[in-house]
């Protein structure tokens, strides 16, 4: 079944949509990889945060002033995904070869 | 309070010394900076939604940690599967654009280790697999199992490079001794590698069954779609 670009790309981004929305609450929430060896080997303490990241607007994944875990998590994902996409279709426009300028490719 | 800091597999500020860090941004900036230089040249109008979409997917199944043995999770990388949809280079810049919101959005991974996660989780990866993937094609078979069995392995490789990198900046900074880390990261992401391996082979079947043109690194019967999949490391 062959799709086109603007619906393979539609049907996509509900799919990353819905994992982070829907999915993301019921995430494993045991330690990672790097995290349980920090534990384990006791290293964990020297990590910190960025001042400037006193002022993240989503800190942790939980969107602030939801009180309910899952809720917070789901609509951090949300916002988040739509903000990724936003963001990586932006800087794709911007650096696209234009199809008019096509001399200018050469450097490649 | 120490041990509910939000750590992924992002490595934190102050697990790495400054200069360790500071090498590791220099190197992530050059390596963002032919990324940016490869897509000027080379990225097609047509393909501009797919590297948002490819950014919003990754950014979303980095978001589902899935359990692996002893009480530990892991999550998709993400790096290999941007390698092979877009070709390596640009999979550096489109890793860097998903860590960069996670830092300074989401407060996940440090500043200063921003570019030890970008040179960990995205380039290494990225460049690691794509290489990889290409030189094992050509001694396969002509089929559709092999190509996503060399996705696979790319994949593991990628996750297994990211965790052996991550142990020797530790131990280079003075945090960990190598031979303590580097055994506990390897056998945890040997693990965590296989859950990368299953997604990204999963995500990679997706689009050969629905759009196998967009494969930018060429795929068991068609060959790549930009300049970006081949000589792309070459200065112009």
């Amino acid at each position: 079944m062959r799709l086109s670009t603007k619906l393979f790309v539609v049907l996509a981004l509900a799919v990353s949509v819905g994992l982070a929305t829907a999915v993301s609450p019921y995430a494993s929430s045991h330690p990672d990889g790097l995290e349980k060896v920090a534990e384990d080997k006791a290293f964990l303490e020297a990590g910190k945060l960025h001042s400037i990241q006193d002022d993240a607007p989503i800190p942790d994944y939980a969107f602030p002033g939801i009180d309910n875990p899952r809720v917070a998590t789901g609509v951090a994902g949300f916002v988040g995904v739509l903000f990724v996409f936003a963001l990586g279709y932006g800087l794709a426009l911007a650096l696209r070869r234009r199809g008019r300028a096509g001399a200018s490719a050469s450097a490649a | 309070m120490l041990s509910s800091l939000p750590i992924a597999l992002h490595i934190p500020d102050g697990f790495l010394s400054g200069p360790v860090a500071t090498l590791l941004w220099l190197l992530a900036i050059l390596a963002v900076a032919n990324g940016l230089r490869i897509a000027n040249a080379t990225l097609d109008e047509s393909r501009v939604p797919l590297l948002g979409v490819l950014a919003a997917f990754i950014f979303a199944v980095q978001m589902l940690n899935f359990p692996v043995a002893g009480g530990t999770s892991g999550h998709l990388l993400g790096a290999t599967l941007a390698a092979v949809l877009i070709g390596p280079w640009i999979a550096c810049l489109i890793m860097a654009v998903v860590l960069m919101v996670q830092c300074f959005a989401f407060a996940d991974g440090g500043v200063s280790a921003l570019g030890a996660n970008i040179v960990n989780m995205g380039v290494l990866g990225a460049l690691l697999a794509g290489y990889l993937i290409k030189v094992l094609m050509p001694m396969l078979p002509k089929t559709r199992a092999a190509f996503l069995g060399a996705v696979g392995v790319a994949s593991w490789v990628a996750v297994m490079v990211a965790a052996g990198a991550t142990s020797v900046q530790l131990a280079t900074s003075g945090t960990v001794p190598l031979d303590t880390v580097l055994p506990a990261m390897l056998g945890v992401h040997a693990l965590i590698g296989i859950g990368e391996a299953v997604i990204t082979v999963a995500a990679v079947s997706a689009v050969l069954a629905s759009r196998p043109d967009l494969i930018a690194l060429g795929t068991f019967d068609a060959p790549p779609v930009r300049a970006d999949a081949a000589p792309a490391g070459s200065p112009s």
